[in-house]
């Protein structure tokens, strides 16, 4: 099996990012700190393996966040997102 | 703003299992009883999560098939064999079994009955299962919108909610199915795999700006995607959710296995 095909989106990560945030991460517009463009997560590029999950740009492939879970704890690193633009 | 302040923090809660049925090959239908669900998107996902007995916990993604005027909450979950998960959904559960779940979840992929520009729903296998949800309520709303599905299945014994299918076929619905594998005697359908010229050939053209949501496996939607675009489909207007793949999916995928 190739790292292409174990690829999901940032759907696959929306459920584990509840755990931070109150708004829907799919649809939270989020500027990539590697080459700016602006997307939904929900189209960025996820790599789920275990306890983590790797979210990376679908442009450049940069790494904008990394989540990792164990039970009653949640680390979350967003330093590739350059900016999050959220509808209230 | 009370949109906001009404938002509740996602938890997992226990859902009722109140039946569980074969639905396709390899394919079980979970339908679940929720106190308290306060109603879904078609397109929405819930994650479920099981707990071993020594602590160990798996969780997993489900697109919600039903639509939310169901009393039940479905999901379509297809058995892989050597999965972790998939083969107790389908074959350790029974009615009055509890999971453990959080959703509903996603705001991106989903469709809403205000919606009324043309739409194209392309799934492969068990992506179908959002687009279950999204043709119901397309049904129960009255929505004017018109709508195309594009389903790719091994056989016909692998479609899944073949007899509902029909009856959105009646009702209005382009339904073109395409058998990968093996066709029944007399099949009226598609044979083969969805190649760039199926898909010209089945989509909404691209003149009429339709919008567009690809669900499947993942080398399924990203060989559609690049179908689409080569097509003439702008990328903001696809809208795709990737289930992951699965050993020997490119064999399996529904897609040419030349294209990547
Ligand atoms: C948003 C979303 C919605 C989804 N909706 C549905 C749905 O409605 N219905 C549905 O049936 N599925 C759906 N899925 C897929 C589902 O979440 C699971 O991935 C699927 O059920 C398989 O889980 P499993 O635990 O049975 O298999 P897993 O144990 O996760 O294994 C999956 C496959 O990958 C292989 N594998 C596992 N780990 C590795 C590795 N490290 N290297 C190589 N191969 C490996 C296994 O052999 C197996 O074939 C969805 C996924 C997402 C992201
Ligand atoms: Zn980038």
């Amino acid at each position: 099996m190739t790292p292409e095909s174990r690829r999901l989106d940032g759907n696959a990560a929306a459920g584990r990012l509840s755990d931070v945030f109150v708004f829907d991460a799919t649809a939270a517009r989020t500027r990539c700190g590697g080459c700016g463009m602006t997307a939904p997560l929900g189209v960025y590029h996820v790599y789920a393996d275990a306890p983590g999950m790797v979210v990376r740009c679908p442009t450049c492939e940069a790494m904008v966040m990394r989540i990792a879970q164990t039970p009653g704890h949640t680390w979350l690193d967003m330093s590739g997102v350059a900016a999050l633009d959220i509808s209230t | 703003m009370a949109r906001t302040a009404i938002r509740r923090r996602l938890t997992w809660r226990l859902a009722t299992v109140a039946a569980n049925a074969s639905e396709a090959r390899a394919v079980h239908r979970l339908s679940l009883q929720i106190d308290g669900w306060d109603g879904h998107l078609p397109g929405q996902h819930v994650d479920v999560r099981l707990t071993a007995p020594d602590g160990y916990q798996a969780q997993r993604s489900y697109s919600i098939a039903s639509a939310p005027e169901s009393p039940t909450v479905d999901l379509v979950v297809q058995r892989l064999d050597d999965g972790e998960v998939s083969p107790y959904l389908t074959d350790g559960v029974r009615a009055g079994d509890q999971l453990e779940l959080r959703g509903p979840i996603g705001g991106y992929f989903v469709w809403r009955a205000e919606f009324d520009s043309p739409l194209q729903l392309v799934a492969g296998g068990s992506g179908v299962a959002p687009f279950l949800a999204v043709l119901d309520h397309h049904a129960a709303a009255g929505s004017g919108a018109p709508v195309r599905l594009l389903y790719s299945a091994r056989s016909i014994d692998d479609v899944i909610g073949r007899e509902r299918l029909q009856q959105h076929a009646e009702r209005g619905i382009g339904v073109t199915i395409a058998l990968t594998r093996e066709q029944p005697p007399g099949w009226a359908g598609l044979s083969g795999r969805l190649t760039p010229r199926v898909i010209r050939e089945h989509v909404w053209p691209a003149d009429g700006r339709p919008s567009i949501l690809v669900c499947g496996s993942t080398t399924f939607v990203e060989a559609v995607a690049d179908s689409l675009v080569e097509a003439g489909h702008e990328a903001a207007a696809i809208r795709i959710e990737r289930f992951g793949d699965v050993k020997g999916a490119r064999r399996d995928s529904g897609v040419p296995t030349t294209r990547r």
